[in-house]
């Protein structure tokens, strides 16, 4: 049932190139609960607009829960507290009246925050460089079909490609390391008999690429995993380990 | 052999060290609580049982110079990935909330390592380095050490930072091995339960009971 309800914000905001932000409070009054949280803020932007304020900065795109752009740590969580779920995809019945709602961007040294809750992400695109990507030509669709995938492996690799490259694992991690996404594009590829013949440099140079850039390591809190809007599952970080061991030895 | 060194300097190798030691030292641990359960059976069986182990000096200083090595490597590798891992979040989040994987294990390895290896420091120079004679055996050394109701708590208190490591640090390093399928997991973290509470209890109650028996 809509209602509207009261809350107060507790929101990261942080100038452009500078090193150090803090904590601003708003109120947002008079919010739908069949709102989503970005249309929350949306209308929190307006008021500050109208209030010839400076807006907060966040990053968003489709509002489908299926790009990847939009996220934020909300009361200590990656994308807010309902599992499964992007931000722009969260809505706010999953709030209380005259509740305090604390928003901070993705926090990782390899996440350096651009702007409020904007942070760049550019790290992840430069691991998916190293290698996250098929270089044979597969032709049309109608090709790539001719050559026959197990139902299970198919899946396997289709719950690995629904990674969306939010940087949430990362966000999530206690110790902000980015081996589920890492894992997630390994096994996406590597599962598929088109990205086997370059799986063992591709295993090599993602995990150098991600080390180089300055993720923490994973201690296998499955945080990621559990944060994940996509729930990909930390076996896909077993498999990169695999995968990585074999490349080594061979 | 610089592929095999490049191998444990990426994040994955590091992980990798810590599995293969951990998983070694649990080896040990089975092993020192299974011997040292004659305790409860008494003196002679005790004794008997170091007689044993002493009879297998060449094995023994074997394994002993083997886990030297890995408790150094595991140690140092744990420091390199505690700093490291401090260091990739510069700036901390205001407001931490577990989303229910971290548990207490996970979010304490470095510090009940910590509390293990100072303990350690400590259980060598209580026993392994003691003067021992025919007068007074290594047995009459361990009982006059948990006569002391202090000693008694230093070894509880480690018996039970080692259960909590272990509850992580079993089926983790199955993990990091790349060992983790909907098949075995879910009886790779029973088994690692059950295997942190009877380490934990096991070497808990040796000194309780010496303490409350001899």
């Amino acid at each position: 049932m809509t209602k509207n309800i009261n809350l107060t914000l507790k929101v990261w905001r942080q100038n452009r190139s500078r090193p150090k932000g803090g904590f601003e409070i708003y109120n947002a009054k008079d919010i739908s609960t069949d709102m989503s949280f970005l249309e929350m803020l949306d209308v929190v932007n307006e008021n500050l607009i109208v209030e010839k304020k400076e807006p907060i900065a966040f990053d968003h795109d489709c509002r489908e829960g299926i790009c990847g752009t939009c996220g934020a740590v909300v009361d200590g969580q990656a994308h807010g507290p309902q599992k499964e779920t992007t931000l722009c995809q969260l809505h706010m019945r999953h709030f209380k009246n005259n509740e305090t709602i604390v928003i901070e961007p993705w926090r990782a040294r390899a996440f350096p925050v651009v702007k409020d809750l904007v942070v760049d992400r550019g790290a992840l695109d430069e691991i998916i460089a190293a290698g996250g990507y098929i270089s044979a030509k597969t032709g049309g669709p109608q090709d790539a079909n001719n050559i026959l995938i197990g139902k299970e492996i198919a899946d396997e690799a289709f719950n690995a490609a629904a990674c969306i490259g939010c940087g949430a694992c990362v966000a999530a991690c206690p110790n902000a390391s980015a081996m589920l996404f890492v894992g997630a594009k390994i096994s996406h590829l590597g599962l598929l008999p088109q990205g086997r013949p370059e799986a063992k440099k591709r295993v090599m140079s993602m995990v150098r690429a991600m080390d180089r850039l300055g993720f923490g390591n994973c201690s296998n809190e499955t945080e990621c995993e559990i944060q994940c809007p996509k729930a990909i599952s930390i076996k896909n970080i077993a498999r990169m380990n695999r995968d990585f061991v074999k490349a080594s030895v061979s | 052999m610089n592929w095999f060194i490049e191998t444990f300097r990426t994040s994955i190798g590091k992980k990798l060290l810590m599995a293969i030691t951990g998983l070694g030292f649990l080896g040990f641990i089975a092993m020192h609580l299974m011997g040292n359960l004659t305790l409860f059976a008494g003196r002679d069986a005790f004794l008997a049982y170091v007689e044993a182990l002493h009879g297998l000096e060449a094995f023994i200083l074997v394994a002993e110079i083997g886990l030297l090595v890995f408790a150094i490597i595991h140690v140092f590798m744990g420091l390199t990935l505690y700093l490291a891992n401090n260091n990739a979040r510069k700036v901390r989040y205001a407001v931490q909330k577990s989303g229910g994987g971290r548990n207490i294990g996970s979010a304490t390895m470095p510090y009940t390592g910590l509390v293990i290896l100072l303990f350690l420091i400590l259980h060598l120079n209580n026993f392994s380095f003691a003067d021992v004679s025919d007068d007074r055996t290594i047995y009459e050394v361990v009982t006059a050490t948990f006569a002391s109701l202090g000693y008694v708590v230093i070894y509880l208190v480690a018996a039970v930072a080692l259960a909590i490591h272990i509850r992580h640090g079993f089926w983790s390093l199955f993990q990091s091995l790349g060992l983790n399928h909907d098949k075995y997991m879910p009886a790779i973290r029973k088994i690692g339960i059950a295997f942190a509470v009877v380490v934990g209890a096991g070497f808990a109650l040796i000194p309780i009971y010496l303490n409350l028996t001899v």
